[in-house]
This record gives C-alpha cells, sequence and structure tokens, in this order.
C-alpha cells in the first residue's frame, strides 16, 4: 500500500509521518501520529466527536484526507493547554460539569476553541450554532453550553 | 431549582445533603477535557489487527453451508472465525447468575434468528481490508418465515425463534411461560367496580446509541495471559462471560476498563471480548472487535420494545380498586437481559398507588428482531409510560383531576406494596402537590391537604386476607433445581425443596406525623376482599391455611428456597426470606 509522507504542524510543533494512501485524518492522527485526543464516534461526519481546527476552522477529521492538511496547522485538544495552564474553556467544562462520559468532549472543547477565536463574546444562539455538529448522549447540552458562556465570560473580564 | 425536602428521606439520610444544587467537579474530569483518558480505543499496539464479522441479511434462515475459503484468500486476512472455533458456541447473558438457559450462539452456526446475527469473524491487517474480505463470506442460505411482533410471536404455528424455548417465551423459574403477580382477587374487584377502564399502550425499542461505539481490544500478555481493555459497562460480567465462552479460567484474563465513551445499558453484554480474546489466541496477534457506527445502531441491542395491558376497577370516586396487567416485552432473538426487565417490571407493579387487587402476566418473548438488553431504567420506564396514561384516562373516566386522582390513590408511609414489601420513605403526594403548584393548577381541599406520612398503614398496611392464584402458564420439562440446564433431572411436577417464610412486613416507618384519620382507613378496604380479618402484619397471612379450591392454589409468600450460591433473586432485589 502506498505511503505518502505528510508534513504539518500540530499544536504548534512540526510533524511528519506517513499517511496510508486514502487515509482519513482522524486514523492518521490517532493511529500515525498518535495524537488520541480526537475521538471515533461515527466515521460519517454526524457526530463531531473527531473535530479538530485545521488552519484555526473547524473540521470534521473523519470525512478529511490526512494528506489534504500538509503545510497547514493542525490543533487538537491534546494541545488546548499551554505550559502546564488548561484553557478557559477547559475550566469552565469542569466547573461547570460539561462532561459526563467525556467522549464528546475533545470534539466540543475544539468546536467551542474555533468559535472564541473569531468571537470573543459570542450569544447563546451563536454557542448552540457553534456545536451543532457535535453530538453528545450524556449531558443534555444545557452544562455545555453553559460552560463556553461562561469561559468567554471570564476571559473578557480575566 | 432543586429542593430537598428531607423530613421524606429521614430514615434513608443522616447526611445533610449539602451538595444538592451545588456545582461538584467530576474526579475524572481533569482527563475528559485534556483529551487524556484512556477509552479502551486510546490503547497502542503494534501490529494491531482489526476484526469485523460477515451477518445474516435475513431476519430468519437456516444456515446450510459457510465458505469461508474466499475470503481467507484476500489480501490481509491472517484467519476466519466461525461458530466451530469457540469452544463455547452457546451462552446466555445471565448464566453467570444461574438464570436462564444459554441460547444464543457467538457465532451461529446453523441457523440466524435475527437480521445482521454474526456468523463469522474475518480478522485482517486493516479495517478496509476486513471489510473486503466480509463480503467474500458465502453462505448457503435458507430463508424461514418470521414473526416480528411479540403477540403474533406468541400464536400458535409462529415461527420458533429460538430453539431452547420453542414456545418463543421465556420460562420463569422453570415453572412459568411468564412471571406472575398475584395478589388479593381482581376478578372480584371487577365484578363489583362502577368503572372498568381499560387500555393498551406499546413503545417501539430505543437505541443507546453511545458516542463511543461498543468495542474491545485483546492482546497475548506473558504467562500464557491475554490483555483485554474494553470498554464494557460490567467489567466483571465480561471477564466472567469470556472466561465461560473460551473455556479458560478468569485468571488467565487480565481486563482493564472503567472508562466508558457513555453506555446507558448498551455496553454489558460482552459480546466483543470473547471474539477479541479469541482471535488474540488464534494469531498470537493484538486484535481489536468494534462495531461502527452504522452496526451500533443495528445490531446493538437497544431497550426493548414494549406492549401492556391495564384493566382497571374503579370506585365512583376515583379510588383504584384493582388493577390487571399483560405486558409484553419484545426480546428479540435471544434473552440478553430481557428475561430480568420482566422481573424489575414486575416488581414495580402497580406503579406508586395503593391498590389492593393487583393482578400481572408479564412475558418475554422472542421475536425475529434484534436482541435487546439493558438500558436506563428498562423493565420500568415503558410500563411507567403505560400507567401514567392509564391514570389520566381513569381520571377522564371519572371526572377528577388527574392530580387529585394521583393523590388520592399514591402510596402513603406503611401502605402493603403488591409485592408484600411495606412503602416507606413515599413522596408522591407531595411530588403532585407541587406539579400542581407549579402548573398552576388547583387542588380539591383533601389532594392538597394530603401528605405521605398520614393515611397509610393500618388496614391498607395489611395483605389481602385472600389471594387468588392459578395455574395459567404452567410448563413441563424445565428443571427448577437449575435455571442453566433444560430437562434435568428433576421432574418439573416435583417440588424443590421449599422453605415457606411468611412475608415480612418490614420498615414500618414510627409514626411520624400522627395517627390514621378513620375516614383513610375506611376507604383503604378493598369492598371485594371477603372478610379482611385484622392481622398483625408481621404474621404470616390467614390465608395460608385456607383449603382453596381444586383449580386454585393459595398463594405461598416468600420464595421457595433453592440450590446454588448466588441466586439471581438475591440481586434482583427479591432477597431470600
Ligand atoms: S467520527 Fe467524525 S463526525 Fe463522527
Ligand atoms: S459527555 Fe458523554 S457524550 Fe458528551
Amino acid at each position: 500500500m502506498a505511503k505518502k509522507p505528510v508534513t504539518f504542524t500540530l499544536n504548534g510543533a512540526e510533524r511528519a509521518a506517513f499517511a496510508d494512501d486514502g487515509e482519513n485524518l482522524l486514523q492518521f492522527l490517532r493511529r500515525g501520529v498518535g495524537d488520541l485526543g480526537p475521538k471515533y464516534g461515527c466515521g460519517q461526519g454526524s457526530c463531531g466527536a473527531c473535530t479538530v481546527l485545521v488552519d484555526g476552522a473547524p473540521h470534521l477529521s473523519c470525512l478529511m484526507l490526512a494528506e489534504a492538511v500538509a503545510g497547514r496547522r493542525v490543533e487538537t485538544v491534546s494541545g488546548l493547554a499551554r505550559d502546564g495552564a488548561l484553557h478557559p474553556l477547559q475550566e469552565a467544562f469542569m466547573d461547570g460539569f460539561a462532561a459526563q462520559c467525556g467522549y464528546c468532549t475533545p470534539g466540543m472543547l475544539m468546536a467551542a476553541k474555533a468559535l472564541l477565536d473569531r468571537n470573543p463574546r459570542p450569544s447563546r444562539d451563536e454557542v448552540v450554532e457553534a456545536i451543532g455538529g457535535n453530538l453528545c448522549r450524556c449531558t443534555g447540552y444545557a452544562p455545555i453550553i453553559e460552560a463556553i458562556l461562561a469561559a468567554a465570560e471570564r476571559r473578557a473580564t480575566a | 431549582m432543586m429542593e430537598f425536602r428531607k423530613e421524606f428521606f429521614a430514615d434513608d439520610r443522616d447526611d445533610d445533603l449539602v451538595t444538592i444544587g451545588q456545582p461538584v467537579r467530576r474526579q475524572d474530569i481533569l482527563g475528559h477535557v485534556t483529551g487524556r483518558s484512556p477509552f479502551y480505543d486510546d490503547h497502542l499496539f503494534e501490529g494491531l489487527l482489526h476484526i469485523r464479522c460477515a451477518r445474516a441479511p435475513h431476519h430468519h434462515a437456516r444456515i446450510r453451508r459457510i465458505d469461508t475459503s474466499e475470503a481467507e484468500r484476500m489480501p490481509g486476512v491472517v484467519r476466519v472465525l466461525t461458530g466451530r472455533d469457540v469452544p463455547r458456541n452457546l451462552n446466555t447473558l445471565l448464566s453467570l447468575l444461574d438464570f436462564g438457559l444459554d441460547d444464543e450462539p457467538i457465532l451461529a452456526e446453523t441457523k440466524t434468528a435475527y437480521r445482521g446475527e454474526p456468523v463469522a469473524a474475518v480478522i485482517a491487517e486493516t479495517e478496509a481490508q476486513a471489510r473486503d474480505a466480509v463480503l467474500k463470506v458465502r453462505v448457503d442460505w435458507e430463508e424461514l418465515p418470521h414473526v416480528l411482533d411479540p403477540e403474533e410471536s406468541l400464536k400458535p404455528g409462529a415461527p420458533v425463534v429460538c430453539d431452547v424455548y420453542p414456545l418463543n417465551r421465556f420460562v420463569y423459574h422453570g415453572k412459568y411461560d411468564h412471571q406472575k403477580l398475584r395478589y388479593g382477587d381482581v376478578e372480584a374487584a371487577f365484578a363489583a367496580a362502577d368503572h372498568i377502564v381499560e387500555g393498551r399502550y406499546q413503545m417501539s425499542p430505543i437505541e443507546q446509541a453511545p458516542i463511543e461505539t461498543c468495542g474491545a481490544i485483546a492482546a497475548p500478555e506473558v504467562n500464557d495471559r491475554y490483555v483485554c481493555y474494553t470498554g464494557t459497562q460490567g467489567l466483571f460480567f465480561s471477564l466472567g462471560t469470556a472466561a465461560k465462552v473460551l473455556q479458560m479460567p478468569s485468571s488467565r484474563l487480565h481486563f482493564v476498563g472503567g472508562t466508558v465513551g457513555g453506555g446507558f445499558g448498551g455496553k454489558v453484554d460482552s459480546v466483543h471480548e470473547p471474539i477479541a480474546i479469541l482471535g488474540a489466541m488464534l494469531t498470537a496477534r493484538p486484535c481489536k472487535f468494534a462495531w461502527d457506527r452504522e452496526e451500533e445502531m443495528q445490531v446493538g441491542a437497544p431497550r426493548g420494545a414494549e406492549r401492556w395491558y391495564i384493566k382497571d376497577a374503579v370506585a365512583r370516586d376515583g379510588r383504584i380498586l384493582a388493577r390487571k396487567f399483560t405486558g409484553y416485552f419484545d426480546a428479540g432473538a435471544y434473552t440478553r437481559l430481557s428475561s430480568y426487565a420482566v422481573i424489575k417490571s414486575v416488581g414495580h407493579l402497580p406503579g406508586p398507588y395503593t391498590i389492593p387487587n393487583v393482578s400481572a402476566d408479564v412475558y418475554c418473548v422472542y421475536t425475529n428482531r434484534t436482541p435487546s438488553t439493558a438500558m436506563r431504567g428498562f423493565g420500568i420506564t415503558g410500563v411507567d409510560f403505560a400507567i401514567e396514561c392509564h391514570m389520566d384516562k381513569v381520571a377522564e373516566t371519572v371526572g377528577m383531576n388527574p392530580i387529585d386522582l394521583r393523590i388520592l390513590n399514591a402510596y402513603r408511609d406503611g401502605d402493603m406494596k403488591a409485592h408484600r414489601r411495606v412503602a416507606k420513605n413515599c413522596a408522591l403526594v407531595e411530588c403532585c402537590q407541587v406539579v400542581a403548584d407549579k402548573a398552576g393548577v388547583t387542588l380539591a381541599a383533601e389532594a392538597r391537604d394530603a401528605t405521605s406520612l398520614t393515611g397509610g398503614g393500618g388496614a391498607r398496611g395489611e395483605l389481602p386476607a385472600f389471594t387468588r392464584t392459578d395455574d395459567h402458564g404452567r410448563v413441563e420439562g424445565f428443571d427448577t433445581g437449575s435455571y442453566a440446564r433444560k430437562g434435568g433431572t428433576a421432574p418439573a411436577s416435583a417440588s424443590p425443596p421449599r422453605s415457606p417464610v411468611p412475608a415480612r412486613a418490614e420498615g414500618q416507618r414510627a409514626s411520624a406525623g400522627g395517627s390514621m384519620p378513620p375516614a383513610d382507613a375506611a376507604r383503604s378496604r378493598a369492598p371485594a376482599q371477603p372478610q379482611p380479618a385484622p392481622q398483625a402484619p408481621v404474621q404470616p397471612p390467614a390465608s395460608a391455611a385456607q383449603v382453596p379450591p381444586a383449580s386454585e392454589r393459595t398463594a405461598q409468600p416468600g420464595a421457595a428456597r433453592r440450590a446454588g450460591a448466588l441466586r439471581f433473586s438475591s440481586l434482583s432485589g427479591f432477597r431470600r426470606r
């Protein structure tokens, strides 16, 4: 099976790894690169557990070819905390009971980060819109929405 | 706003429950928000193989022949497993508790009973190769007539879903083709009632739909052991099942779990672990067996469908004097946990209401649908839906506000429940009052003033003087001594050793809110009960000494004692007494 070298930036660091022909970004990150942050929930673009940011925009990594990130900037939940300090979204999720099983959380956090990066004070509707592609079977969403709003608030007043 | 009225649970709790309404951090939350929680698929193995199953395309079919030779020659395929490779290719989940007969193959060999039942497991270098090879497993099918509705399945001449239970229903206690509840005499109450209210209710299956699909990874370890990383909800359940199916001591299996990406009951069936371990045994390499989303939705066992018939005898003033249930649980093709769902369900009847005469016949029925299993309150949720719809219907019939009707019939502390336990820590009355308040419903004066602490007990706390029993649904040929063996040495007609111990009325709370008003005492007596002889709740019911008519047997409260170290009854709440 043909393998292709893919060079890209993962959470700020240069990375290079071989991708199988036709391999999707989710499998490439998890098996090829060893970043286990993004999760498989459906492999067909319907759950959002695999959400990562590519050049700052949220993407479903299960629907993206690995080679498509060559030369681009990829962010996953694994890089959200910096220098031992949690991201305000992580703090807010912890304080607000915004995760139960935690399986949707990596995708939720990345969808929320993409939102706050481009819109630091989103309305509730904008939050709902931003995580509209991320399914959570445990929490009923309300604590997640509250946590994202709280994180925005915390950042604005910090 | 969360409100906790501690006076209603004073017996249960001595803490102050100060955390209610307060934010609390989960102990596993840091792992969740940093993406470091170790779900089973977050363990990387060098040379991991992937398992995918070939599945039945029909609802019901005989397998004439399985030919795996072409699949075995496909690129990347390491091995193809069939039922012949499984050391013990017949199991039922609750056999670990000696409850039920082994009825389900791990990989079907002679016939399949639902669409999607696995017949072969392909082990390949990549998932894509496993998928491709699955399409090359050739099965010579002979389609059989199928049945998809539980009541159709009980009709004479219906296709036999599962040969182990030729009547298409689970056998309870080796004796009956359904689970029974008999309390008082519903027929006499129906004859004397002002109103008879009947209803039919049903609900469809519900998929648990965890975001992490079910799966497991197994790998050879040192010292002839195998490690298994799994998303199971019941780690020891899966361990015991794997040990049984693979016929190896559990000490050779090292299970790692505890991080579950959502379960909701759908991750107890232990489907993946035995096959993943078998793959690791036969290939000497790490093997992953996981469902994709489509399989999770199609062959993952859901909460089963239920259908209920309820018939009430109701007095003009809204008191429910008798309630009769006939229930059908759609187990799908195999038992899994449906037998237990029925036990739970019957223990819950007639809902949170004091009804002096209750009868139930509840069937665990096999159909050619996906097997059903546990899900959040399974066994209770469906019948609660039916009961509460029915309460509204009763209220409509007698022209009462439905909340008033519920308060009138609600359990009070000290009341006897149909499963012969005394009600305590009741709070339905108060919940109804809060609901009425929030909904802006004005309650009748008696309902507004009612409390769970008063009005119960006394005559309402006594067992019925007479309970009508019957032999309806009696079956022969199932050994009563052990659930796990069919047609054992003890003939079904021979009684197991019995040790009838009287039902004990437990936990009667010291009157916390004054004595019972006389009006309630009078109201509580069912008109249908012949001569309710006053008796202390701790004594055996007088009926135990009566000579019943030939066709009837008097109920013996207290379960017959059986051999066996761990009885299912001790887990389902019906403790051996
Ligand atoms: S795994 Fe990518 S959307 Fe579900
Ligand atoms: S926390 Fe379990 S799916 Fe969202």
